[in-house]
């Protein structure tokens, strides 16, 4: 996520998990660790055994509840008011770190007059509002100074435009009163957690933060991040053993396939996606945009130009501009949700799914199962026949009767795949921990891994390039698909991992530190290993398929995610951490400005005078030889412009960042907005949703307004311990099922006994999208919350189960809104409002008659009074993705 | 025939009151219980990593004879420590279970039932398929700009795989083919 990337540099989690155990305190939100995570959880109570408080606020009381010292039961969605409010108590009562503060943090830069807060009025929008575009115009937010590399500073934080004064007037009205009001927290308990967080805090302390999909899925979630980093910055956290912020990722590669994405705005290493905009016409303009003058990224010519010759090998020189032209050039926001609408238009043609199930895992299932049934292709690849693959006959839809199998032109390809154990590779764990996987057996039948399927599919497709004279097809036969494959036509997995990682693009026979160096027809492609990103070269001398990977096969010819002889509690020896096996990143910060170690108890990284370099317990997250008095003189560039005591060396200005003057769409600091469905308005602030949202607006998407009396209960949702995320993975293994067979509501004795329902009745729950039936789990778990008199109730559901396998529930998506934050497009599954609706609902068609019922399906499509009008821009401006802000969630 | 005193001797209850043992012990142990040992002895290990969440457990993957045998955690490993939770420890099954499937299934337009594929046609058919697509939606300029882009099929998915396959995959659907509509369950 940007919440990380904007923040401190990187959008990696920044410890490790073993780490934890070294914390004072720590803040379990946005998670149900212990559930959805829990061998990771380990190290939390490895951490309590210690002494260290937990604390786990979330709506539901879990397992992870159970073993914290505090659970603290909040209103979904409401994440942001509630550490707001801690922000505001650690700067009131003068709690912050400030040694680390002032120096570490872009608490002095100061802002340019005409800024202006959200909180001022208070109106919910900060300076730049575009009402027309629906869009900031960020200016506003900058520095005064000389741009991002040398703002103007005033390290008494006095000046009252600097960060820290902006800061403070932001967070002010999120008082103890305000967190209750919003939230539903009782002051008391408030007080408790901002305590044990501030007590375990300081040179010789350190909190840790942990979050999961609990901050990431709302229509703020970059922004719940960024209130997270920002408490951690001023608590002094970041970089320092025990502490830091610990992403917890849900799948197995989450991070690696935003590392190595697929997706549509970045390539490897979060370089951005080419834009078709007049300035990156031209790989010199491309360049221009995305160099800065100062700090790591002055790099960025060395690693694009890199990537571009991974790609595009010989064919890709000086000359033509290392193939810049080749590179398809984004038009737009093409992210899931834009292109699923382009589907149900009809517009696109062929879709390819691999490892994901959208018409269970997907929002709005309805929706995305309709859009199956409007492509001409579709393949789909997977170890059973999931949803996503068999809707033209068995979904919902086909039951009651909206869609006929006979009607559905969609040509459907269902390719068995390998499982981990029958294929090599590696997974970057949610540490940033590149983990290699050695291959045991081969797949069964025709079960082939996606490495095959890939390298196959480019053979044919490549052969039909060189066999057409077409112009549009010179990217295809200029790409570099040269990979060594064996007998059954796998390509070999430790080749493409060298390429990853990098090399000298000139071949040398017998050159010491190549790897794989002989393509497929065994001709000689490419010299030695490059040792790390530092070796990589502007000028086509190195080509790398992702920089921030690379020094993880260099030219000792050690595969290094393979590496199994762990020799310290970092885990040093087994697997690669990127960037440069880096375990704690920004570890610069575990020392004082001078150097040296804040404490003894809390030392990790420090400046040895006598041998003249960083040294310590983990590889430095710094110029090695760079002393920390070292000082520029203004006219340099890269990490040479940046002093020795400025730890967080992505930025310009080597800064951790409270406030992000630039790359953010919906403002520099984080503000309350709530949810796109919420049971009230908000309290804080004149204006009740982000306004820089991407409703989707459709009539098969609609949102409820704020207190509609028809959807009185908050909904949110969870992740069994016993089943994984859309369940192709679990719904379909015996003991998996029969742990967790059927799908259930979890609700509060109050919410039961107004229903007139008990624990396993059927009950319906109902949004504007659809409904679904689950058995009733009456529990003590859930709690009735009190916003000043208000009664809020929640309910919970996990989202586990669908129409095929050995056990089968209604699919929860069915219930979800598509919706796009604006700086990720991610959508808001955590926080809406339903009804319930006591007994079983309908099968076959009267099932949309009763839904018409409680969710009218026909009138207006905008009925959210903050909703844009049908049309109108929405989902702020075009705006190069998030590459260099590490996107990922 | 075996003597008395054999037959004696091949019940616990003897053994244990002549070794003077407390019954907790091997002399406790049946000939056919002495013969059994683990399935794990003879199988040759593969060292892996959990497939579910990631939190990275390792996984040490048992095999003989091209079969699997079991999977169990890794010891060794920094971060799990030879734990594995009920995902984990159920992976065994994810690769055995019966609803496994095992050939390339095809749905031809408007069919009412699958049909079976050899994997080389199925190839051929969905090289065909992007092929065509990609002729017919392949937009090389776009508001006087060179885009080289396709938007007219896309890709979903990636956050189960390996990094070396979504490396192939951007590689080539983006950089090969120009396809700009590609996503996974990392932020949609």
């Amino acid at each position: 996520m940007p919440g990380l990337g904007t923040s401190l540099g990187r959008g990696g989690a920044t410890t490790a998990q073993q780490d934890l155990a070294r914390s004072n305190c720590i803040l379990i939100e946005g998670s149900s660790m212990a559930e959805a995570h829990p061998v990771g959880f380990r190290w939390v109570m490895k951490a309590k055994e210690n002494g260290a408080t937990i604390i786990h606020v979330d709506p539901r009381f879990s397992r992870t509840s159970a073993l914290a010292d505090i659970w603290v039961p909040i209103r979904a969605g409401t994440d942001i008011a509630f550490l707001g409010g801690i922000i505001r108590h650690v700067l009131e009562n003068d709690l912050f770190f400030r040694e680390y503060v002032v120096h570490y943090t872009n608490a002095s830069c100061i802002l340019r007059p005409e800024f202006r807060d959200s909180g001022e009025e208070p109106s919910g929008y900060f300076s730049g509002w575009n009402e027309e575009q629906r869009a900031y115009d960020a200016d506003s937010w900058l520095y005064q100074g000389n741009g991002l590399s040398y703002p103007e500073r005033d390290l008494t934080l006095q000046n009252p435009d600097c960060v820290f004064q902006t800061l403070r007037r932001h967070f002010d009205r999120y008082t103890p009163e305000m967190v209750e009001k919003v939230c539903g927290i009782p002051p008391e308990l408030f007080h408790q957690v901002a305590t044990a967080l501030t007590n375990a805090s300081g040179p010789d302390k350190t909190a840790a933060l942990c979050y999961a999909v609990g901050w990431t899925h709302h229509s703020k979630g970059v922004q719940i991040i960024r209130t997270a980093a920002i408490l951690q910055l001023l608590l002094g956290n970041i970089g320092r053993p025990g502490g830091g912020i610990l992403a917890l990722r849900g799948h197995a590669s989450i991070q690696g396939s935003t590392d190595i994405p697929t997706l549509y705005d970045t390539l490897p290493g979060y370089l951005a996606m080419p834009h078709a905009t007049d300035e990156e016409k031209t790989l010199a303009g491309y360049l221009k945009k995305n160099t800065k003058p100062t700090g790591l990224w002055n790099n960025f010519p060395n690693y694009f130009i890199s990537t571009l010759k991974a790609y595009y090998g010989r064919r890709a020189t000086k000359e033509n501009d290392y193939g810049y032209e080749w590179m398809p050039k984004l038009t737009g926001n093409h992210s899931y949700y834009s292109f699923l609408y382009k589907m149900l238009d009809g517009e696109m043609e062929g879709m390819f799914l691999m490892g994901q199930n959208p018409a269970v895992g997907a929002q709005n299932a309805r929706l995305e199962r309709k859009a199956l049934s409007c492509l001409k292709w579709l393949v789909v690849r997977d170890l059973v026949e999931i949803e996503s693959a068999s809707f033209w006959y068995d979904s919902p839809e086909i039951e009651r009767g909206e869609l006929k199998t006979d009607e559905i032109e969609t040509e459907v390809f269902l390719f068995p795949a390998a499982g981990h154990a029958e294929k090599e590779g590696a997974f970057t764990n949610t540490q940033r921990l590149l983990q290699w996987r050695e291959k045991a057996v081969d797949p069964p039948g025709d079960c082939r891994s996606e490495g095959w399927f890939i390298h196959q599919l480019a053979l044919r497709l490549i052969a039909k390039a060189h066999a057409s004279d077409d112009p549009n097809d010179e990217p295809l036969r200029a790409l570099d698909w040269w990979y060594p494959q064996d007998e059954a036509g796998e390509p070999k997995m430790e080749a493409v991992l060298a390429e990853i990682n990098g090399w000298k693009t000139t071949p040398e026979v017998d050159a010491a530190g190549a790897v794989h160096p002989h393509d497929r027809a065994g001709k000689l492609h490419h010299g030695p290993q490059v040792d790390g990103f530092n070796d990589l070269k502007d000028d086509g001398t190195t080509a790398c398929g992702c920089w921030i990977y690379s020094g993880c096969f260099p030219s000792d010819g050690e595969n290094k995610p393979k590496a199994r002889k762990s020799h310290d509690y970092l885990g040093h020896g087994w697997g690669f951490a990127w960037p440069a096996d880096r375990r704690i990143i920004y570890n610069r910060a575990s020392a004082a400005p001078d150097g040296s170690p804040w404490s003894e108890e809390k030392k990790l990284v420090w400046w040895s005078a006598e041998e003249k370099k960083w040294t310590g317990q983990d590889v430095p997250d710094f110029k090695k030889d760079k002393d920390p008095a070292y000082r520029p003189e203004g006219h340099e560039t890269g990490l040479d412009a940046q002093p020795g005591d400025a730890p967080f060396i992505l930025h310009e200005d080597g800064l951790g960042w409270l406030y992000i003057p630039q790359g953010l769409q919906d403002g520099p600091l984080p503000t309350h907005y709530e949810p796109l469905e919420s049971p009230v308005h908000n309290a804080l602030y004149a204006r009740d949703t982000n306004p820089v949202e991407n409703w989707f607006p459709r009539a098969e998407n609609r949102f409820a307004p704020p207190g509609d009396p028809r959807f009185p209960y908050v909904l949110t949702t969870y992740r069994l311990t016993e089943h994984h995320t859309a369940g192709a993975m679990s719904r379909f293994l015996p003991h998996l099922a029969e742990l967790q067979p059927e799908m259930f509501v979890e609700m509060s004795p109050e919410v039961a006994q107004g229903l007139g329902i008990k624990t396993r009745d059927y009950v319906c729950l109902v949004t504007l999208r659809g409904a679904i039936e689950a058995r009733a789990l009456v529990s003590r778990r859930m709690r009735p919350l009190k916003l000043n008199g208000t009664t809020v109730h929640q309910v919970a559901i996990p989202f586990h189960w669908g129409n095929s396998g050995p056990v089968r529930g209604d699919i929860a998506n069915d219930l979800m809104a598509i919706s796009g934050e604006p700086n990720v497009t991610i959508m808001e599954t955590k926080a809406l409002v339903c009804n319930l609706v006591p007994g079983r609902r309908p099968q076959g068609p009267e099932f949309l008659t009763w839904l018409n019922q409680y969710a009218p399906q026909t009138g207006p499509v905008v009925l959210h009074p903050e909703q844009p009008p049908l049309g109108a821009p929405t989902g702020g401006k075009l705006t190069p993705g998030h590459g260099q802000h590490g996107k990922s969630v | 025939m075996a003597s008395l005193g054999d037959l004696l001797s091949q019940w616990p209850l003897v053994r244990q009151i002549r070794e003077r043992k407390d019954g907790t012990g091997l002399e406790a142990m049946s000939a056919k219980t002495r013969a059994t040992h683990a399935r794990i002895d003879d199988a040759q290990v593969a060292r892996s990593i959990c497939p579910y969440c990631a939190v990275g457990c390792g996984q040490l993957i048992y095999h003989q004879n091209n079969k699997l045998v079991s999977i169990e955690g890794d010891p060794e490993s920094p971060i799990s420590q030879g734990n594995l939770c009920p995902k984990g420890a159920a992976s065994y099954q994810l690769l055995t279970h019966q609803h496994r499937e095992l050939k390339v299934k095809y749905r031809a337009p408007r069919a009412t039932a699958w049909s079976e594929l050899s994997l080389e046609r199925a190839m051929e058919m969905v090289a065909d398929r992007v092929w065509e697509t990609r002729k017919r939606t392949f937009q090389k300029h776009f508001e006087g700009s060179v885009v080289n882009h396709t938007q007219g099929l896309c890709h979903l998915g990636g956050a189960t795989l390996d990094n070396e396959e979504n490396y192939l995959i951007k590689k080539l659907f983006t950089g090969g083919l120009g396809m700009v509509c590609v996503s996974n369950q990392a932020r949609i």
